[in-house]
């Protein structure tokens, strides 16, 4: 810890002279706490925004759980809450619909993207990096104002006439480019489609700014094989958003155009309530491909990051250097540039030509490789470690758990032959909800308890962090895992009911059970969001360096200050896992410490072929009669 | 000692909580009491706020609990350390147990779910080429369930096995190549076995050769909100031309916006459920009137989406008949549906057909009793109109010849 302390503080006022007018103008609580430019500002925003967006998805799903598990059932509360959503204490179907929709977008877009990428790339990439700030403060601060003004777009569809966009989050048209099909498809979906623009818009500058930072603005000696892998993650994540939301965007527009300006991107040969539509040769399959192009890099956008999250977390409180750090970065790699060539995978069944299908078949399950690679790399980096149970690490593990189960049915369902049959059934459901909500969600709880301190200088209440993940973990199962078997038993997804089919009768017990257990997960939150305010306010302070890791971030002062650290930015001179090393008295070596420091544990490929350090070793060991450590 | 102060003062607030919501309900119950004569929906109503309040005092005494349990348990381990004992409770080797525990009870729950609720899945396959897709299946599930289990007792065992110590120190082990290797290319054989079964089933399945395509049974079903239409090819086993700006026409009759001119839709048959015979292949040409729907049989394991504007199929050939599934299932009252898949509007879960596979005598018999689509009405609302354009048309020649 004691070379973590060694700054010459004297320097700040030089350094930050040359840095502009950082810390010096006055500060208000407008440019501090709303309009921030600070990353780390910024990030908090990012947070605490996607949190509120995730406790109301959570409840939106509560709400349809209900539904589903008691369809004959009135409950006078929802009336009172709902008023003409829910007449006669029940659901009103459409608006069934609307809460799948709005809590499959909100979830995907607002909590697992711009929660999860927007927190904890702004926070990470300048502190991990040894960056004063982002590489545009400004396009920073304008990414969170887009992303909040969608959120309130989106929200803001609850309150009107018709009810909030109800064709489900990929908004499939017809259905949702005519608002005679459904009450949804009124001013909710043009609310809708506005709102995702402001949100890609907010995406696009978010993800320009971490590829330009990661680029650009790294401290002396972090050269790329010496980020983190958050940093990668963050990085590729990025690069993936940046190639794909465009697309989203376009589609949007011309569904837009479809909508209001009576083209026929989307539209041909409708006949819809006593009318036969003008619009000829358009494809609804045109919005698929467009959707899916985005919407499958999406899931990586989402799960990337969270696995680079666990990356760290693993390794540090491991006490061991990640496993395969190299096979680490290439599996993301790879993963990032398959990605953009599987999309078609949600389209087995909609009458693509049949022989894309096999294509679309084989890039699907390539992509399996990395992933399996990962997965193995996290067992090996646990094998022989020396874990430390934080609630981190303990999200962490329910990540690697949530990311095997859903993992492998994604390859029944990357499977064409067997899609047909599973194809917009519940273990679809099933499959998502497990590889990347479950996982992406425990990815960002990992984070937030992991970064807290550095974000708040707090820390959080561990055991409640404990009893928080032990009711999440087990009822994020036992609400997911019997959904396979419904699947299998031909139920699809998006049903206000199952009472219309008598074979489906016999999945209600199972229905009930599963809402709650989603109650229970539901309030199992409380004592996250309760440890998380508290803890900013009264929990106790942090040390600089609480989990004793070896990056950069925690070498800045709790204190945050514009420019994240006092003096100069320190040089890196070594990779981010050496925890464990042996030679080593201490079990974690920071990015900082020179090699010069640590004679007695360096190994040979620490010098990458530099001859000069390896002589230099090899005088000391001789010296001090040591072999060099092969 | 702070923290135990306020966390006394916090649950004397607790209680005047509680008592204070008691109280409320006593007066609200005493209120509803009095005033007898409240309009019916109050009236109906009126159990729900006390009904919330206590289910939140439920809660509120978990959270009680919690924190108390919370407190004892802080407590013990600070006389632990006033003991003069090293280390308090061991939070890592509990959440390792934990690890472990969960390890046990989710492989048992694993099997329960496999046994239990997989004997509640779709029975075999009633069709020909379902056959394949379960036995891939199969294989599938097996390949995966073992690397499920092994996969996660590493992950446990490991969890529960390496939980921290201060006496023990991590093994240094940043990579190993040959590790990696194994890890890549068996994972990718694996898939390359089931990539390539999985291509050739599904080419099977798609790629119907011409002959194959003429010697199915042709019957067309075309969606719309919240219903299906179906109509089989009849004698010449063809469906007429269709042209959807003639649906509603011929006085509302033409549902399907035939197009009489073309003479194959005169012998259309119209049907109120799909009724097939068995072994014999079947061809489904799908469409929708409005939005997406999705054709969706589960028991023959076929699914293609009803696009508008495009004309989709799905082609199989039914293997057992619904009195052979009855006796396979044990149930006398099962029979086979058509259902939607495809979200589609507010009733999406309600889009039911009955199909009924039969012997090919079953079926000889039940075709001829179908009726024709085309009515005697239709065809008399048709030919009125086209009476009517010709008048039109040879008074547009005489007004343009003036």
């Amino acid at each position: 810890m004691a070379t973590l302390t060694l700054y010459d503080t004297h320097t700040a006022h030089h350094d930050h002279a040359e840095h502009g007018d950082h810390g010096h103008h006055k500060e208000t609580f407008l440019t501090k706490y709303v309009f921030s430019q600070d990353h780390k500002m910024i990030a908090k925003q990012f947070l605490i925004t996607g949190i509120f967006m995730g406790v109301v998805a959570m409840t939106l799903s509560i709400l349809f759980r209900i539904q589903l598990a008691y369809p004959d059932e009135s409950f006078p509360l929802l009336e009172m809450l709902l008023g003409k959503f829910a007449p006669e204490g029940r659901l009103d179907p459409n608006f069934y619909l609307s809460l799948v929709t709005i809590h499959g977008t909100i979830m995907v877009f607002f909590v697992l993207t711009a929660g999860l990428s927007g927190t904890f790339s702004n926070l990470l990439i300048p502190l991990q990096l040894g960056a004063r700030d982002m590489a545009s403060p400004f396009m920073n601060m304008l990414s969170y104002w887009f992303f909040a003004t969608a959120s309130v777009i989106m929200l803001a569809t609850f309150f009107i006439e018709t009810g909030p966009a109800s064709s489900g989050w990929t908004i499939y048209p017809p259905l949702s480019a005519l608002p005679k099909a459904m009450p949804g498809s009124g001013l909710g979906m043009t609310m809708w489609l506005i709102s995702m623009v402001l949100f890609v818009a907010s995406s696009l500058m978010g993800g320009i700014n971490y590829v330009s930072t990661v680029l650009n603005m790294r401290t002396k000696g972090m050269d790329l094989w010496k980020m983190p892998l958050t940093i990668w993650a963050f990085f590729l994540t990025a690069i993936v958003g940046i190639l794909s939301f465009p697309v989203l965007v376009a589609a949007v527009v011309l569904l837009i155009f479809d909508r209001s300006f009576g083209t026929s991107f989307y539209l041909s040969d409708i006949y819809i309530a006593g009318q036969a539509l003008p619009n000829e040769g358009g494809s609804p399959v045109l919005w698929q491909h467009l959707f899916w192009f985005l919407g499958h890099p999406e899931v990586y956008i989402v799960l990337m990051p969270a696995l680079g999250i666990t990356s760290e977390v693993i390794a540090t409180n491991a006490r061991k250097p990640i496993f395969g750090y190299h096979a680490m970065v290439y599996s993301l790699i790879g993963i990032t540039v398959l990605s953009f060539i599987v999309w078609g995978h949600h389209m087995f069944v909609t009458g693509m030509n049949p022989f894309l299908g096999g294509v679309f078949m084989i890039t699907t399950l390539i992509i399996a490789v990395p992933s399996a690679v990962k997965t193995f790399n996290y067992l090996a980096t646990l094998w022989r470690g020396n874990i430390r149970f934080t609630p981190a690490m303990l999200f962490a593990i329910g990540l690697v758990s949530f990311f095997i189960s859903g993992g492998l049915t994604g390859i029944f369902l990357g499977n064409a032959a067997l899609d047909i049959n599973l194809h917009d059934t519940y273990f679809v459901v099933a499959h998502f909800h497990l590889v990347m909500g479950s996982a992406a969600i425990f990815g960002m709880l990992s984070g937030i308890y992991h970064w807290f301190p550095k974000m708040f200088g707090k820390m959080m209440d561990a055991k409640l962090g404990y009893l928080h993940f032990w009711l999440t973990f087990i009822s994020a199962y036992l609400v997911f895992f019997p959904m396979h078997f419904m699947g299998l038993d031909g139920v699809p997804r998006r049903y206000y009911a199952f009472t219309e089919f008598e074979s489906m009768s016999e999945w209600l017990s199972v229905n009930k059970f599963i809402t709650w257990s989603a109650i229970l997960g539901a309030v199992a939150q409380v004592a996250f969001l309760y440890n998380f305010v508290y803890s900013i306010f009264w929990g106790k302070k942090t040390v600089q360096n609480p989990w004793e890791s070896t990056t950069l971030e925690w070498t800045t002062p709790v204190e945050h200050l514009h420019g994240n650290w006092p003096g100069e930015i320190p040089t890196v001179y070594r990779w981010p896992y050496d925890y464990s090393k042996p030679g080593s008295d201490v079990d974690f070596i920071s990015q900082i410490t020179p090699l010069s420091e640590t004679m007695s544990s360096n190994l040979p490929h620490d010098f990458e072929g530099n001859e000069e350090s390896e002589r230099i070793q090899l005088d000391w060991e001789k010296q001090n009669n040591k072999e060099l450590v092969k | 000692m702070k923290i135990l102060k306020y966390i006394n003062i916090k649950s004397a607030f607790a209680f005047i909580a509680l008592i204070s919501l008691f109280v409320n309900n006593l007066f609200a119950q005493a209120a509803t009491t009095a005033v007898a004569t409240v309009i019916d929906a109050e009236e109906k109503n009126a159990y729900v706020p006390k009904m919330v309040t206590y289910y939140l005092l439920l809660f509120l005494l978990v959270c009680i609990v919690i924190a108390l349990i919370g407190k004892i348990l802080s407590v013990y381990d600070l006389t632990k350390k006033v003991q003069g004992a090293k280390e308090g409770f061991s939070w890592d080797k509990f959440n390792g147990f934990l690890f472990l525990a969960f390890l046990v009870v989710g492989l048992y729950g694993t099997y329960w779910s496999y046994t239990v609720q997989g004997a509640q899945i779709l029975p075999e396959s009633a069709s020909e080429h379902g056959v394949k897709i379960d036995e891939m299946f199969n294989l599938t599930l097996i390949i995966t369930t073992i690397v499920f289990v092994i996969t996660h007792i590493l992950l446990f065992v490991f969890s529960f096995q390496y939980s921290y110590s201060t006496k023990k120190k991590a093994y240094f082990l940043p990579h190993n190549n040959t590790l990696e290797k194994y890890w890549t290319v068996i994972p990718a054989i694996v898939l390359t076995i089931l990539v390539l079964m999985g291509f050739f089933t599904w080419r099977d399945i798609t790629n119907i050769s011409p002959d194959g395509i003429r010697n199915a049974i042709h019957v067309e079903v075309t969606g719309h909100q919240f219903a299906w239409e179906v109509r089989y090819g009849g004698k010449d086993n063809l469906n007429g031309r269709k042209n959807y700006k003639l649906i509603g026409g011929l006085g509302g009759l033409n549902s399907l916006g035939l197009d009489l001119s073309d003479k194959k839709n005169y012998d259309d048959l119209t049907v109120t459920e799909i009724v097939l015979p068995v072994n014999k292949s079947v061809r489904f040409n799908l469409g929708s009137k409005d939005v997406l729907h999705s054709f969706y049989m589960p028991h023959f394991r076929a699914q293609m989406n009803c696009v508008p504007g495009m004309s989709t199929s799905f082609q199989f050939t039914p293997r057992l008949t619904t009195a052979d599934m009855r006796d396979k299932v044990n149930d006398p009252n099962f029979n086979y549906y058509l259902l939607c898949a495809k979200i589609c509007g507010g009733s999406h879960f309600n889009m039911k057909f009955a199909v009924k596979i039969v012997s090919q005598k079953e079926y000889d018999k039940w075709i001829v009793a179908q009726k024709p689509l085309v009515t005697a009405a239709m065809l008399k609302s048709y030919q009125e109109g086209l009476a009517k354009k010709e008048t039109t048309v040879a008074t547009n020649k005489i007004a343009l010849n003036n």
